[in-house]
């Protein structure tokens, strides 16, 4: 353990700059932290056997409590490093705002091992395991290292470089076979079956007989062979393994919790993911920067224009570091707000509403948002083209202005037509309907007796586990921490907008629905006053750029974040730049909302009935789209 | 219970008095049930109405071709096979054979062969966006559903062409706003050939396939014509005089600091150029090494 030194005491080492704890840092670790200065690179690399010491100093001493993300990059034959080695990366943030203080340790890609850093922030926990899973790190000091995306014996680890996938064509796009020789084959014609997939030895093909599960249910006991117990009463009692999932429709997808009951009790849970995962990452390192867009659309694909921002964000912050760019209008960044907003009604409407399934008031609530839905979706669709898969931001602008009016033509047989003036439907739309709605929802929900009965005191997680699980979102805002990425870490015009931060303090369930509620009617607020903005900058061009379709990328890393309805959605993008010539980017990382929420799943609902927990997930909010990636 | 009331019945008067009237042609009471002021819940009887998708909706891209009956160039393809919608194309669903003339080996501007695989296609609009001819464009048609994905989903180029009179039609605004970037209602190609003098543009093409010389003159000249194109048209909206802020908290006022929205005209320039200071110095140093 560090030790605090008397000059320390005197500075308030929690509200320096981090410029300043960099260089504290560097003063105060001679020979362990060093300063990043990498080009495009920022914060310090700690040696990594006094890893775990310099998270607590800078958890404790220097005030950043909140870890956001942890991810790993492999610098295999990069072009601006000396040497082939892996690196965990680590943001980490103050709860009270501000900026990232970057910390990052290296290890071979041989030996790959970092210490673990879970007992100095749970929240690294699932992130870790998908270091494991992915990259092949081992981290020493972690409980439970086991796979979290692939399957238990999947072969490999898929996100190194020197991996590759099936039906691998190159390791760039665009694809030289495309053009001009373009003769067309399906990619399943070329059989990937003894090139690419190695079963592991302990899986007999011809029975069918599959133990690889078996580290999965360690600590649980299999089957209903379990621990005898007997209950206050005198009652001999079974303790009892259950799987609920994947396929279980309260899971909101393809999602696995392993529940140890006693009765109905919950003793513990694991929650078991991947079963949508597709290596989202993978594909991203593939692509080029420009073609990365449409595919985060796929990731929260309720909130499609919030991914697109947070994506576009992190890019920009690059291009600003020296490429031939301008950045985007004021009318683009409106425009942008505009749809994140409209978007953050979308989702919360979405996750009241299927939360009010996993209560059980069956359908008739969500009906009456997707209603509301509904109307947002089809504004959306006559400016982006696509409903959900919007796909509108584009670096230093978005796709294209709202048209003036929202028109279709007659196409196929029996098309109904609608042609609204755009302005007036939206005017309308927020200052009559979406307001109407919240407030029907208000008094329907609210008051209820059942909501409340179901919700208050049902999945509780503290302030401090909150923060030291790095949720984000309404589940951190619910339980006292009044964090929000547009009010901590600004971006794009939220500075000069007026609204607040909704902050509940009570931990459960019912804080949740509370902040979602009233982040809605602050989301109507922001809209309020993007209508005049939007006339008075009526004409300005949406994107100065005339943008090429394989724009290069200036050297260096980027992390770049929003508060999308979920949670802090964040993107941490690393660019070899011109060296290596390539319009690709060398680490694309999606730093998911719905996948680190689920670190507490366990805590929140031990000691809680099986009932409670299918909403206690329903509370959390997840979409498994970006869960798995 | 009062609230599923009132949607219970709002539904149902909603429906007796539209219901009367859903077949008349002179009331279009469906686009007041679809827009801001529609009350009850009641859903689009899909097959048998459905939803006219707005002009910008994308579907699936289709090549565009010349009319059928266009007194020059009749069925002629737009596009010129130059790879760009290939390479922008996020799942690389896009596979074009680029034609060559026998004899001089020099490339054709038309597409031998043109595939699209429309499982793959994930109908983000890149290719439409990104085409510098405006000869792929997204459809509207989203009924592609068949029984066998195996034999019917590559789509081939008689399959993708349509008549630029069908692009037309889906979307009339768009039309008109690429027409006046394009400067003519013409392909660029044709209108440019015609700018020289008369010229179509299978004379142009001729011209261009013959000796070799001539033929370089006029791709360099083609080259300037379209930079000077585009040019103009990225000058044609900063012209428009941007009216100045007034809502509450000025931007400037609100935070310090240059934000992306309040940098002048002259700090991108300086930006700019430090930007390629940078830049030089880094190719220096990279050729010192």
């Amino acid at each position: 353990m560090v030790m605090t030194t008397p000059e320390e005491l005197n500075v308030d080492l929690k509200a320096t700059s981090v410029e300043e704890t960099v260089s504290h840092l560097t003063q105060r670790f001679p020979g362990i932290v060093s300063a990043d200065t990498r080009e495009g690179y920022g914060g310090v690399i700690v040696a990594k056997d006094k890893l775990v010491d310099i998270a607590r100093y800078v958890r404790d001493v220097l005030g950043f409590d909140y870890l956001s993300s942890a991810t790993p990059v492999d610098y295999l034959g990069e072009g601006n490093h000396s040497t082939d080695h892996l690196e965990m990366v680590y943001h980490a943030y103050r709860t009270s705002g501000g900026k990232a203080l970057v910390f990052k340790a290296q290890t071979d890609r041989e030996s790959a091992e970092i210490p673990s850093l879970i007992h100095v922030w749970k929240g690294a926990d699932f992130q870790e395991r998908e270091a494991w899973d992915l990259y092949g790190i081992r981290f020493p000091g972690h409980p439970s290292l086991r796979r979290i995306l692939m399957w238990d014996g999947f072969a490999g680890h898929p996100m190194r470089k020197d991996w590759k996938e099936a039906y691998y064509e190159e390791d760039h796009k665009p694809f030289t076979s495309r053009w001009p020789g373009g003769h067309v084959h399906r990619a399943e014609e070329k059989s990937i079956f003894g090139h690419n997939v190695r079963y592991p030895a302990d899986i007999d093909l011809s029975r069918l007989t599959d133990v690889s599960e078996s580290t999965l249910y360690s600590g649980f006991g299999m089957g209903v062979d379990v621990t005898r117990m007997v209950d206050h009463h005198g009652v001999e009692t079974n303790e009892l393994m259950v799987n609920m999932g994947p396929h279980h429709p309260s899971t909101h997808g393809v999602f696995r919790m392993m529940l140890r009951i006693d009765g109905e009790t919950v003793l513990d849970l694991d929650p078991v993911m991947g079963y949508l995962h597709r290596n989202h990452e993978k594909i991203g390192e593939r692509n080029t920067y420009l073609h990365n867009i449409p595919f985060t659309d796929r990731l929260d694909y309720i909130s499609s224009m919030g991914n697109n921002h947070g994506y576009v964000l992190a890019v920009e912050q690059l291009l600003a570091l020296g490429a031939k760019y301008n950045p985007p209008t004021y009318r683009a960044e409106v425009l942008r707000v505009l749809m994140v907003e409209l978007t953050r009604i979308v989702n919360h409407l979405w996750a009241i509403g299927f939360w009010l399934n996993d209560l059980g008031a069956f359908f008739t609530p969500v009906l009456y948002f997707i209603q509301e839905r509904e109307r947002i979706l089809d504004f959306f669709e006559a400016v982006a083209g696509s409903r959900m898969m919007c796909n509108y931001m584009r670096f230093g602008g978005v796709f294209a202005d709202v048209p003036e009016r929202i028109h279709s033509v007659t196409n196929l047989i029996n098309d109904r037509m609608r042609d609204f003036d755009t302005m007036q439907f939206l005017t309308e739309m927020i200052n009559e309907r979406i307001p109407r709605t919240i407030d029907e929802l208000d008094a329907y929900l609210t008051q209820s007796e059942i909501v409340r009965v179901r919700s208050e005191g049902v999945g509780i997680i503290s302030r401090e586990d909150a923060i030291g699980y790095s949720t984000a979102g309404p589940l951190l805002r619910g339980s006292g921490v009044a964090y929000d990425v547009r009010r901590a870490d600004p971006y794009s015009i939220y500075p000069e907008l007026d609204f607040d931060v909704a902050v509940e303090t009570s931990g459960d369930m019912y804080a949740r629905y509370m902040v979602r509620l009233r982040e809605m009617r602050e989301s109507v607020r922001i809209l309020k006053q993007l209508l005049p903005r939007l006339e008075y900058t009526k004409g300005q061009p949406v994107n100065d750029n005339n943008m090429a379709y394989s724009g290069k990328v200036p050297v260096g890393e980027s992390y770049g974040r929003v508060e999308n309805g979920k949670g802090e959605l964040g993107f941490y993008i690393v660019s070899a730049g011109e060296k290596k010539s390539t319009a690709n980017p060398w680490r694309y990382h999606v730093r998911a909302p719905s996948f680190i929420n689920l670190t507490p799943l366990g805590l929140m609902s031990r000691g809680s009935k099986v009932a409670d927990v299918v909403s206690i997930l329903g509370s959390i909010d997840i979409v498994l789209g970006e869960t798995d990636r | 219970m009062l609230l599923t009331l009132r949607h219970f019945v709002e539904s149902y008067v909603d429906d007796v008095r539209y219901g009367f009237k859903k077949f008349s042609p002179a009331v279009n009471n469906f686009e007041a049930r679809q827009g801001t002021q529609a009350t009850g819940v009641f859903t689009v009887q899909y097959p048998d109405e459905k939803l006219a998708v707005p002009e910008r909706f994308r579907f699936v891209p289709f090549l565009v071709v010349e009319d059928y009956d266009h007194p020059e160039r009749p069925g002629k393809d737009w596009c010129t096979s130059c790879g760009i919608c290939a390479k922008v194309c996020p799942p690389q669903c896009i596979w074009i054979v680029r034609n060559e003339d026998p004899a001089t080996g020099r490339p054709i501007p038309e597409p031998e062969a043109f595939f699209i695989d429309i499982d793959i296609c994930m109908n983000c609009g890149f290719c439409a966006e990104f085409c510098p001819f405006d000869a792929i464009k997204m459809d509207h048609d989203y009924e592609l559903a068949s029984f066998d994905r195996t034999t019917n989903h590559i789509f081939d180029k008689p399959k993708l062409s349509k008549e630029m009179r069908y692009w037309k039609t889906i979307a009339p605004t768009r039309v008109v706003e690429e027409m006046k970037v394009r400067g003519s209602w013409e392909h660029k190609d044709a209108a440019k050939a015609a700018r020289r003098g008369g010229a179509t543009r299978d004379a142009a093409r001729e011209a261009a396939t013959a000796p070799a010389p001539k033929a370089e003159v006029e791709a360099k000249e083609a080259k300037r014509e379209e930079v000077r194109a585009r040019k103009a048209a990225a000058e044609a909206p900063a012209a428009a005089p941007a009216p100045a802020p007034k809502v509450e908290a000025a931007p400037a006022a609100a935070s310090g600091g240059a934000k992306p929205w309040e940098e002048s005209h002259d700090d991108r320039e300086k930006r700019k150029q430090a930007a390629l200071a940078r830049k030089a110095a880094r190719a220096s140093k990279r050729d010192e090494q």
